[in-house]
């Protein structure tokens, strides 16, 4: 599959901030059938239940003629020339390798939570490993990446190593956050991971603000090569929280180099996103701030990492912020708490068909990228990993007493001076973690 | 004015084996501090010709600190230094902070460009760029969490709540991530993050720009709380704080922008745990903070008048508080009299006064009075505004019921 401008310029009527509901999009009026008066109280359109059409690229006016080349991909197939594959063997083996090591590691927690090595909200990321794989594998160590409660995958996606994500969720003293975050809240320094939220939204201004800093960087601190980019991983529910507006408002107005990645699994534990949203097209909300709104199928991982390349290269050379909205899907409930009743299970199959993993792992046969016995070494390795995982973070001590108090503040100055005049965190107790604060 | 604590650098994250008598935490011996911060005290806090001194009626003495702060020691030069009013020493200080550190930015509405609401930017994005003074869309709470990303990503941000009201919006970044994320992250980021802006009860604004957000705030752990009151402390908590790798919220008051006051031109940093004694004394305890030093200060000339001997403590540190100034302050008089902006309810008084029952109730003679506001919005009224909050004449009585 060749890719040129061309395919872009393409006189394809794009639907720029057009509601569906006024009037039908040009070539897709199928999909959009207005109900007349809703029978229920949500968005008159339809949910997609046909394969995914070609992903329209919203661009503003103003900025049309300067995009660059971009994707084309018909009819939600994968469409090949015998010269050029959208990947080679060893892009293809390392993806495969960490969609296998999501899938695998969602599947070990669920084990571990129900034999209670783990507590609290788990959320499992199984069916989205596309999403994660497709960005993550284009981005530099010095990159930034926010998620939300459904990190674990973000986090090994980005370089943590799995012994580190899995023993923060048994709450040791050896995971990555020392066991005061858990599931919801996981960071690294090191690889540039800034959580972890437990709130919908609250992440993105963070996100922003990272951005904000590798701008000021690059303008300010006039530093070398400042062109880190952040991406900010969100649902569909969060986008009908201001915090988001806000935000790319705030990301186009200041051309912030970040993309906004939406991990639109329909669903928000029980809400599905036609009873929650006006207009379901998220992407097309990124044309109303000024910047492009994207949409792709989150289930096919070359499609997400040609947008992401895309995105990406647009963040790094300072022309701004990304919309993009992934269609994917979650295979388990949103938690482990969650019975899941709410969800058609025959749209459960629609999607289990289209299991990014597989269809990965057809391209690879396909294009003779791989063999069967190279992909089940990949998976065997995986299993060795995360045994290893589960035995390190077994075996791994529980945080002591004595680190209660410790990272309270980054200075301990903060917890003030005692009735004896010294200050607080000098009191021989504090180190102990019994020391009356 | 001799130099007082000096803000340290970098402070490494703290862990098991760092010792805490290192260099990293040198503080100066105790007894020098708070002598040489009274000595200090003296010369700075004389009445100021520059406003109309008229016989004091209620209303006008609001603004005039013409209290004399005590009879000690005048044999500190008066004359060298410069003479600025608090919003331009708070300025002072930020600029000199952005000098020092290129990491330093601010952001907020109308910082930039209009120079401030209440001008404390005023001139600092022509000097240093629109990047580096941000003037944000009105958005608080998702510019204070982009405030806190950058912190957490290497600068060191000022976000100023254009009213402190504001920042109610914010409270979700505020109470979720500036204050939990150094511990949720296990001590990896750190957030040297200032927020800042005035608060406190104006000139009939009406409720919503009266509030007082201390007390709102001061629940939340992981973030450090002062007030400043003077030039000269706002300039220096201003610069601790921006230099404190903890994150801190610093209240100014909105009546209190214009006061005028001789600070040195030597650069100091003052100290964001301490309080500070305002006029020593013998016989009762007023902690105050914030323009209710002013009215305390009005307060206690009257009674010196009547022959009471109070002792004023400025507690400055809103979160932690100052246990040790407090507790020997208390030890020495016995009377403790409480008198605050706050709301009567969950305010900052009952928070002191809860911390000095359960540590000093031995050496209390008579029950903490605490005099804070009427659990009211303020009224609009000027007159019904004047009743919500502590009066100096209030301050008195409490005084002489106290020593009774």
């Amino acid at each position: 599959m060749s890719f040129s401008a061309t395919n872009f310029a393409q006189p394809r009527p794009v639907p720029v901030g057009v509601r569906s509901n006024e009037k039908p999009l040009s070539s897709d009026a199928s999909r959009f059938r207005f109900r007349g008066p809703p029978s229920f109280l949500g968005s008159p359109h339809s949910l997609r239940f046909k394969p995914i059409p070609p992903f329209k690229l919203a661009i503003p006016h103003s900025q049309r003629s300067a995009a660059s080349s971009v994707t084309h991909i018909a009819n939600g197939k994968m469409v090949k020339s015998s010269a050029n594959l959208l990947i080679t063997k060893e892009e293809g083996l390392e993806l495969y390798e960490d969609m296998i090591l999501g899938r695998f590691f969602e599947d070990m927690c669920a084990q571990m939570y129900y034999r209670g090595k783990m507590f609290g909200f788990v959320h499992l990321y199984n069916g989205q490993e596309a999403v994660s794989t497709g960005f993550f594998k284009l981005l530099k160590k010095e990159d930034t990446v926010v998620s939300t409660y459904r990190d674990h995958v973000h986090a090994l996606s980005k370089g943590v190593p799995a012994r580190a994500v899995m023993s923060e969720l048994f709450g040791k003293a050896t995971g990555c956050c020392r066991g005061q975050g858990g599931s919801m809240h996981m960071f690294s320094k090191e690889h540039n991971v800034i959580g972890g939220f437990a709130f919908i939204g609250e992440g993105i201004p963070v996100a922003t603000g990272a951005a904000f800093s590798s701008k000021y960087r690059r303008e300010v601190l006039k530093e070398a090569g400042a062109d880190q980019v952040t991406l900010a991983f969100f649902g569909d529910g969060t986008c009908n929280n201001g915090q988001f507006y806000e935000c790319l408002n705030m990301a186009a107005l200041w051309k912030l180099p970040i993309i906004f990645v939406v991990e639109n699994n329909l669903w928000a534990i029980g809400m599905s996103h036609l009873r929650a949203t006006s207009d379901p097209e998220i992407w097309k909300k990124g044309p109303a701030f000024g910047m492009p709104g994207v949409h792709v199928d989150g289930m096919d991982v070359l499609k997400v990492r040609e947008v992401a390349k895309e995105a990406i290269e647009r963040a790094r050379r300072g022309d701004g912020p990304t919309l993009v909205e992934c269609e994917t899907y979650r295979f388990r409930g949103h938690s482990l708490a969650d019975p899941d009743e709410l969800r058609d299970p025959a749209e459960k199959a629609r999607y289990a068909a289209r299991d990014p993993i597989s269809a990965l792992k057809k391209y690879l046969f396909e294009n003779k990228l791989a063999s069967e016995q190279e992909l089940k070494s990949i998976e065997k390795k995986i299993d060795e990993v995360l045994d290893d995982a589960v035995e390190y973070s077994d075996e791994s001590p529980l945080p002591p007493r004595s680190q209660l108090l410790e990272n309270v503040f980054a200075d301990p100055k903060g917890f003030g001076i005692g009735p004896d005049g010294k200050y607080r965190c000098e009191d021989p107790k504090f180190t102990q973690g019994t020391a009356h604060v | 004015m001799a130099t007082l604590f000096q803000g340290v650098g970098a402070v490494t994250p703290f862990s098991a084996s760092t010792s805490l008598h290192s260099n990293k935490l040198h503080l100066p011996p105790r007894k020098s501090l708070s002598l040489s911060e009274s000595r200090g005290a003296i010369f700075v806090h004389r009445s100021d010709a520059r406003l109309n001194l008229k016989p004091a009626t209620p209303k006008q003495d609001l603004l005039i600190p013409n209290a004399i702060a005590t009879k000690g020691d005048t044999s500190t030069p008066t004359k060298s230094g410069h003479e600025l009013l608090l919003f331009e020493a708070l300025r002072e200080g930020l600029e000199e902070e952005m000098e020092r550190d290129p990491r330093v930015c601010v952001m907020g509405e109308d910082v930039g460009h209009y120079g401030g609401s209440y001008k404390v930017t005023k001139g600092l994005a022509e000097k240093y760029g629109d990047l580096r003074v941000l003037d944000t869309p009105i958005a608080e709470n998702s510019f204070t969490g982009m405030g806190i990303g950058a912190a957490m990503t290497g600068l060191r941000p000022i976000v100023e709540g254009m009213n402190m009201g504001f920042l109610l919006l914010a409270f979700n970044q505020i109470s979720n991530n500036c204050g939990m994320l150094h511990y949720t992250s296990g001590g990896q980021f750190t957030i040297p993050i200032v927020i800042r802006g005035p608060g406190g009860v104006g000139r009939q604004l009406g409720a919503e720009h009266s509030q007082r957000l201390e007390s709102y705030f001061q629940s939340i752990p992981g973030i450090q709380m002062v007030a400043c009151s003077t030039p000269y402390n706002a300039k220096g908590l201003m610069k601790a704080a921006i230099r404190s790798e903890n994150p801190v919220i610093l209240f100014e008051h909105v009546l209190l922008y214009n006061l005028k006051e001789r600070i040195p031109d030597e650069e100091y940093v003052l100290s964001l745990e301490e309080a500070e004694m305002v006029r020593p004394g013998e016989h009762v305890t007023i902690l105050t903070y914030s323009r209710m030093r002013y009215h305390v200060m009005q307060a206690a000339k009257t009674l010196v008048n009547k022959g009471y001997d109070p002792e004023v403590i400025d507690i400055r540190s809103l979160k932690p508080f100052d246990l040790y100034t407090i507790g020997r302050s208390v030890k020495k008089t016995h009377r403790v009299l409480i008198v605050e902006e706050c709301m009567r309810t969950g305010g900052i008084g009952a928070s002191l006064t809860a911390a000095i029952t359960e540590n000093f109730h031995d050496y209390l003679d008579a029950p903490i009075v605490c005099l804070s506001s009427q659990d009211v919005p303020t009224p609009y009224a000027g007159t019904l505004e004047e009743w919500t909050v502590v009066q100096p004449a209030q301050i008195v009585t409490a005084v002489e019921q106290l020593c009774q």
